[in-house]
């Protein structure tokens, strides 16, 4: 039997001052010209944890309004306050810096992360009052470091400063004196990942009815790469997050694949549940701070805020059929092969279209496509147009070569099967997985009966290969069929008559 | 447009000559193919790449712009392209293209 999908969770972290530090964007252009007018006004374009919380998509990220909420919505987004704007969400939550800073610390288990110690003081208080974080874990917070050992550490020993407000608040260690892969940069990329990954398995565990312990096997599928010289990438994310959420019966491994991770980990999932291995997977990931910024130098020339100022996470419970949650189809595959070709035609149809026929399926089957959910908000004042939409009007087009609409209707089609952006611009956060929440819950109340998952990855940006790479799985309504409870008493009987017949059969013979 | 991208752009017209050289892009925005033309011909407006303050002045086509499509076995274009046409916004990429390459265009 399938798997189904029992629970998905999605986390923020406003990272304001990671943005300044620790954002690509910005440590290039301070690598090239540490007096360029930018890194001033970048400073000065951030927004307050308080209109990181109000910002409309945010607040769909987290489940507390939905895709819907945004339709017919005109942009600008940033401009506008949303009408709920709560740190927790029924998905999960938007966490301010200063306590994420504290969840890098407790998720450091090799004392690299050094704070100082009236922000340790104040962060502990604070995250004595988070409902997941466990007050034992808050211990690594008594032992604080001052301002002057701060200090030596990013003088004497290339420490990474890690900032609050714009102040020096504390250091991340280099792991190894040459080591670039253990370097102290690398080292606050992998905490970051690793803390927003935990924070998304934590608020995934609470929301469904499974224990921690029943979690067998852990799938982490971010950008990042943790491991020394002698084996960069050796992992393993998902284990070190499995171990500080909890999840004392799992191990587990990472998947990369660009922004297409999530999807080729969700198919590894559904796959590993569907043939019996284990019973619970997650599939989660952290953000990551080199992303933070990206479009910073479009967002200031236009005069507007630095909107990606958020790390993002999400989390994914892939469980046994229980004939009630949506159900992961892992006979519709879409795969964009060696093949295939790289252009968009060939892409777009290797990963719809194509999976659909093997199933007798036409593309307006498909009640919603989530693809890469891209806030247009982000991508649109930075010259890379509205994502999702684009992607909705070739999925369209091809329903219309197909004679599967008219062409007249591809707008209606884009409506109707579409949905506008709402996902941080995290690269592998946006890709398909952001509605895996909302697809189940609208699944489950019966608005759709089928969605399909699309996950593209531009892997050429690792110079390996010129290819594109991208997957696809449909996820679609319980069929009500419940897997056979063991063998009936009966059964057993007519099974034991049948052997001691066959045996008295071999006696006679003899 | 992408840095490394500049610098194989800015290679091939060192290794072949300007006048030898065309550039197709494939943007999916008016806008986006702009900023990429005018790199190629202006120099990157962004000043972070290998073309910056660079004036190559290269012949640069969007592959929906006619120029590109009648060069382009029919058949092909239909397997490849037809699917983006139907999608794009392709006057306003032609607009974009012909706006850049009549004021930066060495190679007319």
């Amino acid at each position: 039997m399938y798997s189904v999908v029992k629970g998905a969770s999605y986390f923020i972290a406003h990272a304001p001052d990671m943005v300044v530090h620790n954002g690509t964007t910005q440590t290039t252009q301070r690598k090239i010209d540490p007096s360029a007018e930018y890194l001033t006004q970048v400073e000065q374009s951030l927004r307050s944890y308080e209109d990181c919380v109000g910002y409309l998509p945010n607040q769909v990220y987290i489940g507390n309004l939905t895709p819907a909420d945004l339709e017919g919505l005109e942009l600008p987004w940033y401009d506008k306050k949303a009408p709920v704007a709560q740190r927790q969400g029924k998905y999960g939550e938007i966490m301010p810096e200063d306590e994420f800073i504290g969840m890098m610390k407790i998720c450091d288990v090799f004392d690299l992360v050094k704070l100082e110690s009236g922000f340790s003081r104040a962060v502990k208080e604070k995250l004595l009052l988070h409902p997941l974080i466990e007050a034992s874990g808050l211990d690594v917070f008594d032992k604080p470091s001052s301002e002057e050992e701060v200090g030596a550490f990013i003088e004497n020993e290339h420490a990474e400063p890690i900032y609050y407000l714009g102040k020096v608040v504390g250091c991340i260690k280099a792991a190894h004196d040459i080591d670039e892969s253990l370097s102290a940069h690398v080292i606050f990329e992998n905490l970051v990942s690793k803390a927003s990954c935990v924070l998304s398995i934590l608020h995934l565990t609470n929301q469904v009815e499974v224990e921690k312990s029943e979690i067998a096997y852990v799938i982490e599928c971010s950008e990042e790469a943790c491991g020394d010289m002698n084996q960069r990438g050796g992992g393993n994310f998902a284990k070190a997050a499995a171990e500080i959420a909890g999840l004392v019966n799992a191990t587990g491994c990472d998947v990369r694949g660009f922004c297409a991770g999530p999807t080729h980990a969700l198919l590894q999932a559904a796959s590993l549940v569907k043939a019996g291995v284990f019973r619970h997977v997650v599939v989660a990931a952290g953000g990551s701070t080199a992303k933070l910024g990206m479009n910073g130098k479009d967002h200031v020339k236009k005069g507007i805020p630095i909107l990606e100022d958020c790390v993002a996470g999400f989390a994914v419970l892939v469980s046994e059929n229980d004939g009630v949650n949506p159900e992961l189809n892992t006979d519709i595959l879409g795969r964009h092969m060696v093949g295939t070709g790289s252009s968009p035609q060939n892409v777009i149809s290797s990963l719809t279209a194509a999976a659909l026929e093997t199933a007798g399926l036409k593309l307006t089957d498909i009640d919603k496509y989530s693809v890469e959910m891209q806030n247009p908000d982000i991508t649109k004042p930075a010259g890379a147009g509205n994502v999702p939409e684009a992607n909705y009007k070739m999925i369209g087009a091809l329903a219309a070569m197909k004679g599967h609409i008219q062409k007249a209707e591809l707008a209606d089609f884009v409506k109707k099967h579409g949905m506008v952006g709402w996902a941080p611009t995290q690269g592998h956060i946006p890709s398909g997985v952001p509605y895996l929440g909302f697809g189940r819950q609208d699944i489950l109340d019966g608005r759709i009966e089928r969605a399909m998952f699309v996950g593209k990855g531009s892997l050429f940006l690792g110079r390996m290969t010129n290819l594109f790479d991208g997957v696809s799985f449909v996820m679609q309504k319980n069929s009500g069929e419940r897997p056979a409870q063991g063998v009936s008493e009966d059964a057993v009987k007519r099974l034991i008559a049948e052997a001691l017949k066959d045996f008295a059969g071999h006696l006679m013979q003899e | 447009m992408d840095l490394e991208n500049q610098k194989r752009v800015k290679e091939f017209t060192e290794e072949f000559g300007g006048e030898n050289v065309v550039v197709v892009l494939g943007a999916a925005e008016g806008e986006a193919a702009g900023l990429a033309a005018e790199t190629v011909t202006a120099g990157d407006p962004t000043f972070a790449g290998p073309l910056a303050g660079v004036q190559l002045g290269l012949r640069v086509y969007h592959a929906c712009e006619p120029e590109i499509k009648d060069e382009v076995d029919t058949g092909v274009y239909d397997e490849q392209i037809s699917m983006m046409e139907m999608v794009l916004d392709v006057d306003d990429i032609i607009k974009e293209m012909t706006s850049i390459r009549e004021q930066y265009c060495n190679y007319k």
